[in-house]
Order: C-alpha cells, then structure tokens, then sequence
C-alpha cells in the first residue's frame, strides 16, 4: 500500500471532532478529504511543533469523509494531542500506510476478531467492514478484553454489533461486584467460542503477550498460522520502510505490516530482543 | 439415575470418561439450581462440595478491606468450581457467587475423594483432568498477573 501524496509531507487537515473513549484514550475525526483506507491501515498524525506519532485508523473503510483515530495519550506527542487536539485545529496527516487485515480473502470464512485494550481500534473497521458485507461472512464473532469495565472501548457500539448477528464477548481483568460481564482474560474467550479451523480467518491485535497467549489458544483448537494474522507494533517513524526504526527481523512492521501472516513471522513471533 | 449419568458424561469436565467410571460417581452428585446473587460457596467454609456448570455464569470473588470485593474471575457453562475438597484442610479460599440463575452437578466431596482412594484409575482420570483445569487457570492468572493493558 503507499500513501496517497507524497509519503514525507503531512498535508493539514482539519479536525471535525474530538470525543472521550476513557479516561487516557480518545478519538479524533478529521476532513477525510475522500482518502481512501483499508481496514488495518495507520497514518503518521503531526502535531505541528510537537511530533509526530503512528495511529491506526479506525473508523469505517466506507467512509472517506471522515478519518477517524483513537489515540491514548501515554507520551510526550500524545498527551500534548490530547490537550491541544480540538474542533477546528489541524492535525498533518501521512497516509495511509501498510498492510491491511485480509477482509477480502476471508470472504466466505468465519471471521474471528480478538481484540486486547487499544487493539480494538485498528480492528473496528474490520468490524464495519464485514458488517456491512455481512452476507459474505460465515460467523463473526468478536472476543475484546479490557483491564476494566472503565477502560473498555466504544462500548456504545457493541450491543449494535451483536444485533447484527455478530457474537460480541467482552471481557475484563478486573472489576468490582457491580460489573455483571465476564472477568478473565482474552485467551480463555476462546474456550468458549465455537471455532471451525477449516474455515476461520483469526484477527487477533493488542498487547504482544496477549497475542501470543491468544495464539497458543487458537492452535490449541487447531488453527494453523496461514489463518491468524496479528498486528504487530513496533516503534514507527518514517512509515515508508526506510528508517529501520520499526524493524522486526526481517520485515519492516511499517512497510510489511503492520498486519502480519502468522506463518510468516512465528519463527520471530516472541523471540527475545526482536 | 440414568438421567444424572448422562449429564455427568455430557459435561466438559468429564467427557470421554469411561461410562462404568462415570456411573460410579452418580451416587456422589446432585443436580442443582441456584438463583442469581446465591453463593455457591464462601470463604471459610469448609469445602465440602466440588461443582461443575452446566447452566448461568459465576464470579469467583475476594472482599478486600475498604475496597468491598473484587471480582477475579468469571466462569460459565463446562466450567469447575471448587478445588479446595480435596486437599486437607478443605477450607474454602475464595467467594462463587451466582450472577445469574445458575444450573451445577454439585458432588459431596467427601464421597468423591472416597471413589478416587477406593478406584485408583478413576482417581487418576480425574485428578488428571483437575491438573489440566488448574493448568489452564494458572496461565489465566499468569496473563492477569501481567496486567497487559497498564500504562507502558
């Protein structure tokens, strides 16, 4: 995938909205300016004077009138985007960059989302993707974990997701007595998922660790690594594969990924000093 | 008789067990019903009774001082609860409380700890199969512990 214009200029671009996810993450929608993307894909956000930081996008691949982001502000760029971030400003923008998740070829599979914290939001628009495309899915069934109740993401969104014949399992690491959903953490979803392995496409993204408990769950129920793909994270910066700042052995997670074939990468996946 | 037999072989906990096996441990068992908000067992008590889930879902629980209690773990149908009848001196250590209506084969400790002594294969089978569940909570535990989704 390349980017649209030239990959090293951020073109500014107005911010439509900002909303509150939680208490540390939040949404910027800005002028889509019809800029096509596929679900999975990021843009490198410029906070001009600031930085510039790697954010997935997610909001709807079928609308290119808005580009939607979900930040949470843990560092120096992001926390600065948080507070300075509002209706109206600009944000430059680079992209979109990288791979996608395989909406396309897992037509006609079972779609197996599982998705850990932030991770749901390079995912969502796998969600709206195949929602609206729902006859070209077998089952689709989406696992999301959270640390809390509090933290987890676009919760308005998913008793809409789950009437559209879509199974939704949330659940949390830890929570108080007034939390009625499940307690425990993403792997054990799977346990309680129906799974054909000979037609599921798994789409797992989140913490590393928890992709790769994830993983030993799905071969436990004999998926093989062609059907998983993870979205791998790595430090970006140049987003076009020169920097080598994001290098994961061979691949260059900005170029070659950020969504990954398993098969092409288990031989890295949870290595040490990768 | 029968009808409890059947559902003992149908459970997770115990599929593929063999069927003589799986008959013995039917004067063991009851098949019972417990309403939304019911402990199934507390702290403290003496733990006396192994259950497996066939219906409803259940929060394993720890009151924290000042805190009320935390909820560590919620488990559903094909699910265990219950460790502590086995070993001495069967004590419970955590609340099961009921967050819905929940349906449980609930075996007399006691009367299953004296099937394993007295059958040494089926005692096998199934600390066999209890090995196996506390296998997979330890590693639940281990990626809770780990607290993934904190701050970098």
């Amino acid at each position: 995938m390349t980017a649209r214009t030239d990959p090293w200029s951020p073109t500014p671009t107005r911010i439509l909205r900002v909303r509150r996810e939680t208490r540390d993450t939040f949404t910027v929608e800005l002028e889509g300016q019809n800029r096509a993307f596929e679900p999975g894909q990021f843009n490198m956000l410029y906070l001009f004077g600031i930085g510039e930081v790697p954010v997935s996008i997610s909001g709807d691949p079928g609308n290119p009138d808005v580009l939607v982001h979900t930040i949470r502000a843990v560092g120096t760029t992001t926390l600065a985007m948080k507070r300075q971030a509002k209706r109206g400003s600009a944000l430059g923008v680079r992209g979109p960059f990288g791979s996608a998740w395989p909406v396309r070829a897992a037509e006609g599979d079972d779609l197996l989302i599982m998705a850990g914290g932030l991770g749901l939001a390079p995912l969502r628009p796998v969600m709206y993707h195949a929602l609206r495309h729902r006859q070209r899915f077998g089952r689709v069934t989406l696992l999301y974990g959270a640390r809390s109740p509090e933290d987890l993401l676009f919760r308005s969104e998913h008793g809409r997701w789950a009437r559209k014949d879509c199974v939704v399992e949330v659940t949390v690491d830890r929570a108080g007595p007034n939390w009625v959903g499940r307690v425990g953490v993403v792997p054990a979803l799977v346990d309680v998922t129906p799974l054909d392995p000979a037609r599921t496409t798994a789409m797992l993204c989140g913490p590393e660790v928890m992709m790769r408990f994830s993983v030993r769950t799905l071969e436990a129920r004999g998926l093989a690594h062609e059907r998983i793909f993870v979205s791998m994270e790595r430090s970006m910066k140049c987003a076009v594969g020169f920097c080598g700042h994001c290098q994961f052995g061979p691949t260059f997670v900005c170029k070659d990924g950020p969504v990954l074939r398993l098969d092409r990468i288990a031989r890295l996946f949870g290595k040490r000093e990768i | 008789m029968e009808n409890l037999e059947r559902l003992l072989r149908e459970h997770d906990f115990l599929k593929d067990l063999a069927q003589p096996q799986a008959a013995s441990l039917v004067s063991c068992v009851k098949n019972l019903r417990f309403e939304s908000g019911a402990f199934l067992m507390r702290e403290g008590d003496e733990a006396s009774t192994f259950y497996l889930l066939r219906r409803g879902r259940v929060v394993l629980e720890v009151d924290v001082p000042g805190k009320g209690p935390l909820v560590m773990e919620s488990l559903g149908p094909g699910d265990i609860v219950g460790l502590s009848w086995l070993f001495p001196p069967h004590r419970v250590h955590i609340d099961a409380r009921a967050v819905d209506p929940v349906v449980a084969l609930a075996f007399d400790g006691g009367c299953l700890r004296g099937k394993m002594e007295e059958d040494h294969d089926l005692g096998f089978a199934l600390t066999r199969r209890l090995l196996a569940e506390t296998y997979k909570r330890l590693q639940r535990v281990r990626l809770q512990r780990l607290d993934v989704y904190a701050n970098p």
